[in-house]
């Protein structure tokens, strides 16, 4: 039994329709990151690329960019280091207590990050390191590690574990097992969960907000606080800006491995 | 029994072993995410003297500010009315997606299967800029409407806003619930039900909607829990015009600086969070079983 030609083309319509609607917020963004007006007209009046010049000189733009790029790389350096040996000895070692431990280091999905957010705030203001680097890359390795944790244990718990007993049986050391074998094997998924941490903090706008206090600022923070005050183009130039970031480190992931492997959050 | 021995202290050598290469990540957990939570139950029962002074001692001073005051209690209220509507609206506009990329043959299935879930990687903070835009009080809706000569709506620094853009932001949540769902659906029993003459409606309403209930769980799960907490849409939307639980956790935290009361809020929204997921649990484990 077909449905008919009529009820084909309604749904089609409908489900384009609601494309439409998740994508939505893009087209504006991009439309309006060429226009010089001084604020949201529509249609806009004038066109150019003075936007994209601005944010290069707003000092808070460029002062969080740098930032939240450092911070980037060490929290991904971080929590790499710590979330590999964790997954590792979830996956492989007879770990006491391994369901508890997991869940554990997986909580920060479940907890609110508002929650967490004024926790963190105010332990940081007692030990007076509010508007750090140190709060900012504790909050955001915090906030990505059970990433990592979620696709390196997927990664291992599909990798064949024959491979790493052959080689144990042929008499390698178990550190040598798991230079020659193990890691190599696992180089796709520490790549994605890199780009997913890198990602995860450069983008991460509640947390870093209780805690930057006044001296240091990220991008996404000056975005937001900018956000606040004005509508013109140079928040839409800096978004074009952002997106792109994101598609061409998805893209290098995806080259990589599934990206949605990892997305997983449950 | 010597070997048994042997065998017995390797395992144990391999136990400490596990135990030292989790060592950084508990301390990463327990210094940087448990104290934390633990620090906000103990300030959240501290004295507090003109809004801003914290002073030793306990009591329940905050909590009762939170649950006595009307505008604490309706700010918790309409967290609540907010994440119930944004979820059910996202269930209503993703669904037909979902379903849609479940039965399609077409070769760009993959594609548009990353093109629902991708918004999610895009900053919050841009996607609300977006919905500025188009909501806002001469943005696209109302310009269209104002060229066509129609009466304008005010779809900006207001509820209406907060929820439509929300929605908007919570549908690749619910789109990965509903396609892992959709993904655990025997294939075949669909086809029986076309086999043995079930119409489409039919089939539907009593194969693959019961069938994809679990991943509707899912998907509501997460948006409803990401909507409780969400802050950077409700106060850019809201324009400070729309209270909510995670907006005013930040005002008292950063702005009044009565810490207290955030604390209090932040307790009571975690054990809220905790029934909302011991209630999800009991209703999962019913469906595992059917």
């Amino acid at each position: 039994m077909r449905p008919s030609p009529l009820a084909v083309w309604l749904n089609r319509i409908l489900i384009t329709l609601l494309f439409i609607f998740l994508l939505a917020p893009v087209f504006p963004v991009i439309m309006m990151s060429f226009t010089n007006d001084p604020y949201i007209m529509f249609p806009p009046q004038t066109w150019g690329v003075e936007a994209y010049w601005n944010i290069l000189q707003n000092r808070a733009f460029v002062a969080g960019a740098q930032n939240s790029l450092i911070i980037g790389v060490i929290v991904t350096v971080l929590a790499l280091a710590v979330g590999i040996p964790a997954a590792y000895a979830i996956a492989r070692l007879p770990l006491p207590g391994r369901d508890t431990l997991l869940a554990l280091f997986t909580s920060p999905l479940i907890v609110p990050n508002i929650v967490f957010a004024l926790g963190l705030l105010l332990v940081l203001v007692y030990f007076g390191l509010l508007g750090s680097y140190f709060g900012l890359i504790v909050a955001h390795t915090v906030l990505v590690v059970p990433f990592v944790i979620r696709i390196l244990l997927t990664a291992l718990n599909t990798m064949p574990a024959e491979v790493e007993a052959a080689a144990s049986t042929l008499g390698a050391t178990p550190v040598r097992v798991f230079m020659r074998i193990t890691l190599p094997l696992l180089r796709p998924a520490i790549l994605a969960a890199a780009g997913l941490s890198f990602l995860l903090s450069f983008d991460e706008v509640t947390v870093s907000l209780f805690i930057v206090g006044t001296s240091v600022n990220t991008l996404p923070v000056a975005l937001f606080r900018y956000t606040q005050s004005h509508t013109d183009a140079q928040i839409a130039a800096l978004s074009v800006v952002l997106i792109l970031i994101t598609i061409v480190i998805v893209l290098a992931v995806e080259r990589t491995v599934g990206l949605m492997k990892g997305l997983g959050r449950h | 029994m010597e070997k048994r021995a042997i065998t017995d202290r390797k395992a144990l050598r391999k136990s400490g072993e596990a135990v030292l290469l989790t060592l950084p990540m508990m301390l990463l957990i327990g210094l940087g995410f448990l104290v934390p939570l633990i620090w906000i139950g103990r300030i959240s029962f501290q004295p507090v003297i003109e809004g801003s002074t914290l002073l030793e001692g306990f009591t329940f001073d905050s909590y009762a500010q939170f649950f006595g005051d009307p505008f604490y209690r309706s700010a918790a209220l309409r967290s609540i009315q907010l994440a119930v509507t944004v979820t059910i609206l996202a269930l209503l506009v993703t669904y037909p997606i979902a379903l849609f990329l479940h039965r399609t043959e077409s070769r760009w299935r993959s594609v548009l299967v990353v093109i629902t879930i991708a918004p999610l990687l895009v900053s919050a903070v841009v996607r609300t800029y977006g919905w500025m835009v188009i909501l806002g009080d001469a943005g696209w809706v109302n310009s269209v409407l104002r060229m066509l000569d129609l009466p304008t709506l005010r779809l900006f620094n207001n509820y209406t806003g907060t929820v439509i853009g929300l929605t908007e932001i919570m549908m690749p949540y619910m789109a990965l619930g509903l396609i892992a769902g959709f993904n655990r659906i025997d294939p075949t029993l669909e086809e029986a039900a076309a086999s043995l003459g079930a119409t489409p409606m039919r089939r539907f309403l009593r194969v693959t909607l019961p069938l994809s209930l679990p991943g509707v769980g899912l998907g509501c799960l997460l948006s409803f829990v990401l909507t409780m907490s969400a802050f950077v849409t409700p106060s850019l939307l809201g324009g400070g015009r729309v209270f909510v639980v995670a907006t005013e956790i930040y005002n008292q935290a950063i702005a009044v600086l009565n810490w207290p009361l955030a604390a209090a809020m932040s307790v009571v929204t975690l054990v809220f969070f905790v029934v909302v997921l011991v209630f999800y649990n009991r209703i999962s484990r019913r469906w595992e079983v059917l």
